[in-house]
């Protein structure tokens, strides 16, 4: 009870955390809720062409007439729930070799090592370009799924070296003495004491995977039938907003992610330094 | 250190054989025929469509057993075929890889290697100047999570098109032809600049975090406490820590390797730059399937070449490796 | 003349309050003399021996003199503090097997120290090579990187490298706890053999394990939660000790010379006192079956017999 009270103590204290934290939970919040104030749907062509933001069109217009309000409010629901799914899929495979990898050792630890290895120096953009060519319908779930299948890696990495010097640690020893099974002492005795660390792995990968969304959806080969932050981003530029100096079309969507991403970077420190006692500011 | 490179030459051939196999895997695992898939994608004419039709077939070679495509599909590779573009028909993909390569070895190189090391020395010194460090952090946060694309296109409607100081699209201007001179090497710098410093900018925020949090670490490192109480000057336990900092930054550059090679191509297709990321892009729209293919080999070779690279430069600089000590 | 600190007071900084680690503690050292330095883990031992050569937030210096060879230390002063560090007084740390460079070749580390104090690395080194036979190292470690050394080899190593240059004051701490039994008896000889060949004057052997003592130490001092409770020579701390911590304490070991005794050890019931906010007064007032109303002031360290300190009212 008492660390637990420590934890929360130093949580509320660090300042890194509240900014990063508040930040984050205003773009949950309006991911969820400005879909609803909405007026129009991001795809018809509601306005004038090209116009500034108005009070009619809060972000102004595209190129085509379209809302650009209503683009961001779907395509900012969409890039935290591709990045939501994704971080949640690479961190759980990382998770789940990282444990199996460090805690059995021997030739399951080589073999998974060696795929570890290969997924690693695999780039996530080459492997979606080969998919996107034959895919000619691709969900947002394809997408969160194969950015989860290539990112998983590092965290496996970091993981398997966690267990390896917490499989050496005495209570280990002890539950493996009392003769409980293997995936027993992982989920009761390892996994626990890597929970923080764990959380911060899932912090980055879920920042990593709204990056790696965007770029792609930029490039063109994202979700072919949603509004991501991205695909915005990608429509501006094969429509010309940057020779048209349309700044309003430009601007939200980039920086939308960069507040984010930056959040949940800013986060992980401040749980680092929560959780490390060691760096606890005096 | 020969051990240590054999194992990683081993794991880099077994990736670029895995990239292959998935690359040939993929048309012949998704329903339907994939000729069939591809050429009903685009709206053609019918004569069009027959041309192309038996291009593919040709190509494909489905009616031969599996493992003959397959070892055909090697060939092939090994001779350098990659087969014909459909969006710039009927020039060759590999002729078209060949041209945009020198564009993106030129944007690429110099940003990867000067923002390593900027990024290293401000990381360094921000470990060691408070105001720096209160000033460069939230910096490089910001920056690191800041996606390419987005900066490029900032850069690009800010000096570009606002302060009209730089071009915003292509290597060199519309009405000049490549040839050796001073005006077509400023025109020709003059192009890259933006490209160039978007890339230089995101990437420095990552590195110069990763030094700054690698040099503090190293600071509380034991053998830095040991020689703080033999009373070393803060110069020699810096220069420690510098060095031994140095060489997770040199890992890092291998693991960010593919996310730089997307940033790169972000880049490329906010200013039109010529590289292989416009040849994407151009593909992707033109549904030109073999170009796609082609930049796929090409940026897993890229990317393995640079990987192997790095790998003896680490091995050369860690001399844990260097007597064989360690595998890591 | 040796080392004498006088009413030092440390204290760590931390988000809820001082640490107060270190309480008025006096004591000195003599020159050639080996001072065991013992009591439970957390009583201030390590602390103190950092704050002698190392004192660095968040630890806080409060008050207190220490002085070596009659000259004044000033503890407090990390940059002045680099007169005396190496030369004067010097570290076998309690990471010792951690406590070198992993990238940089043995010898290059302590030509690059030893540049950094003035000193040439040519000259010394035919001592340096000597001093590696002593302690059996191959004069091929200095071609070396730390991670090709055994962790044995290594805190041989740093033994070595802390005493090149003579220091009048040795602090080591917890050397011998992380090795087996026939290792430990070989650092102790070390340990010795450094002061009996004058490589060092005195030394301060930290270690929570008493009976490691009996081999080495010429006085053996004990902390009881960051106070000094008693001080004298080996001897008398395992005849006659004085201070009823240290009556338990020597009480729970196994005597020297009796194979085993048939009553079972007897541990200290209770546990020290948090050093948040420890209880005004003598700090080993809530375990002392002897306490009475005087303990709440804190008892003077006083010399009961020559040599033979005791900070406690029932004994003065
Ligand atoms: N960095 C620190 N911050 C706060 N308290 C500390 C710190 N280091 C040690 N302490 C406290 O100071 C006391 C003495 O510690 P230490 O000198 O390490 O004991 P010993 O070496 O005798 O085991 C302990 O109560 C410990 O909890
Ligand atoms: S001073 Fe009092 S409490 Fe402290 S040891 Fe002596 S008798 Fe016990
Ligand atoms: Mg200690």
């Amino acid at each position: 009870m008492g660390a637990w009270y420590e934890l929360i103590y130093f949580a509320f204290r660090n300042v890194k955390l509240r900014i990063g934290l508040t930040i984050l939970l205003f773009f949950v919040l309006a991911a969820i809720f400005a879909p609803l104030f909405a007026r129009y749907d991001p795809n018809a062509y509601v306005g004038p062409a090209a116009h500034p933001p108005s009070p009619e069109h809060w972000f102004g217009t595209t190129t085509f007439g379209q809302d650009v309000y209503s683009q961001f409010a779907h395509g900012l629901r969409l890039t935290l729930i591709v990045g939501l799914l994704g971080g949640s899929i690479g961190t759980l495979i990382g998770i789940l070799i990282g444990l199996i990898s460090g805690y059995r050792g021997g030739l399951l630890d080589e073999i998974l090592n060696m795929i570890t290895n290969i997924v690693l120096i695999l780039p996530t953009l080459a492997i979606l370009i080969i998919i996107a060519a034959y895919l000619t319908v691709r969900g947002f779930l394809v997408q969160s799924v194969f950015i989860g299948l290539t990112a998983w890696p590092w965290a496996a990495r970091a993981i398997r070296a966690q267990t390896l010097s917490l499989r050496a640690r005495e209570f280990v020893d002890l539950a493996r003495m009392s003769g409980r099974s293997s995936m027993k002492i992982v989920l009761t005795e390892i996994a626990p004491s890597m929970m923080s660390y764990l959380f911060m792995v899932f912090i980055l990968q879920f920042g990593g995977a709204i990056l790696n969304a965007a770029t792609l959806d930029f490039i063109g080969l994202g979700p072919t039938q949603a509004f991501s932050l991205g695909l915005m981003m990608n429509n501006a530029v094969l429509w010309a907003a940057l020779e048209l100096g349309m700044w309003w079309w430009l601007i939200p969507p980039g920086a939308a992610i960069t507040a984010i991403v930056g959040a949940l970077y800013v986060m992980n420190v401040g749980l680092d330094e929560v959780f490390n006692p060691k760096l606890r500011e005096l | 250190m020969g051990r240590y490179l054999g194992q990683k030459l081993l794991i880099y051939s077994l990736t670029f054989f895995f990239a292959v196999t998935i690359d040939w895997l993929i048309p012949r695992l998704m329903p339907g025929n994939p000729v069939d898939t591809l050429v009903s994608r685009m709206a053609l004419r019918a004569d069009v469509a027959a041309i192309l039709r038996s291009y593919y077939l040709q190509a494909f070679q489905l009616d031969l057993p599996l493992w003959q495509q397959y070892l055909n599909f090697w060939g092939a590779l090994l001779r350098g075929d990659l087969g014909v573009s459909i969006w710039l028909f009927p020039q060759p993909v590999l002729k078209l890889i060949l041209d945009a390569v020198p564009y993106d070895l030129f944007l690429l190189l110099p940003a990867v290697i000067l923002s390593w090391i900027a990024g290293n020395q401000v990381g360094a010194m921000a470990a060691r100047v408070r105001w720096l460090d209160n000033s460069i952090l939230p910096l490089g946060y910001i920056l690191t999570a800041t996606p390419y694309m987005w900066l490029a296109l900032i850069l690009a409607w800010s000096l570009g098109q606002v302060a009209g100081l730089f071009p915003i699209a292509g290597a060199y201007s519309f009405g000049i032809r490549p040839h050796l001179s001073w005006m077509f090497i400023k025109d020709l710098l003059w192009h890259w600049f933006l490209p160039f410093a978007s890339l230089f900018l995101v990437m420095f925020g990552g590195w110069a975090i990763g030094m700054r949090n690698m040099i503090i670490y190293e600071l509380e490192a034991d053998y830095s406490r040991y020689l703080e109480s033999l009373g070393a000057p803060p110069r020699l336990i810096r220069k420690y820590a510098f060095r031994n900092a140095m060489l997770p930054q040199i890992t890092g550059l291998a693991l960010q390797l593919g996310t730089i090679v997307a940033g790169a191509v972000a880049t490329e297709i906010v200013f039109a730059y010529p590289g292989t990321g416009y040849l994407i892009l151009q593909a992707v729209l033109n549904q030109d399937y073999f170009l796609l293919q082609g930049c796929f080999l090409f940026i897993i070779t890229g990317v393995l070449i640079a990987n192997f690279i790095i790998d003896i430069i680490y091995a050369l600089v860690d001399p844990r490796i260097r007597t064989g000590m360690t595998g890591a | 003349m040796g080392l004498r600190v006088e009413n030092l007071r440390v204290y760590y900084r931390t988000l809820r309050g001082y640490v107060r680690a270190l309480e008025g503690v006096t004591f000195s050292v003599a020159d050639g003399e080996i001072m065991g330095l013992a009591g439970e883990s957390g009583c201030g031992k390590t602390t103190l021996g950092h704050s002698l050569i190392y004192l660095k937030p968040p630890m806080n210096y409060i008050e207190g003199q220490v002085f070596l060879d009659g000259q004044e230390v000033p503890i407090w002063d990390m940059k002045r503090m680099n007169e005396f560090r190496f030369r004067r007084i010097s570290v076998i740390p309690q990471y010792a097997m951690n406590a070198l460079n992993p990238t940089r070749k043995i010898g290059q580390l302590i030509a690059d120290l030893l540049a950094a104090h003035g000193v040439d690395f040519k000259e010394i080194l035919p001592e340096l090579k000597r001093r590696l036979d002593l302690v059996q190292l191959s004069h091929e470690v200095l071609n070396m990187y730390p991670i090709e050394l055994s962790g044995g080899m290594r805190q041989r190593a740093v033994m070595v490298i802390s005493t090149l240059l003579n220091p009048s004051l040795l602090i080591a701490d917890e050397i011998t706890s992380a090795l087996d039994v026939s290792t430990q008896k070989a650092v102790c000889e070390m340990i010795v053999e450094f002061r009996n060949r004058g490589f060092v004057r005195s030394t301060i052997f930290i270690t929570h394990d008493i009976s490691i003592l009996y081999q080495i130490a010429d006085t053996i001092a004990v902390m009881y939660a960051g106070q000094m409770a008693e001080k004298a020579p080996t001897e008398a701390i395992l005849r006659s000790p004085r201070h009823p911590y240290t009556r338990m304490l020597i009480a729970s070991l196994p005597q020297v010379g009796v194979r085993y005794r048939e009553e079972r050890l007897r541990g200290i019931p209770g546990a020290p006192p948090r050093l948040l906010d420890p209880p005004p007064g003598c700090r080993f007032q809530g375990r002392c079956p002897v306490a009475f109303e005087r303990c709440v002031e804190t008892p003077p360290f006083v010399e009961v017999e020559p040599g033979h300190f005791v900070a406690c009212w029932r004994e003065i």
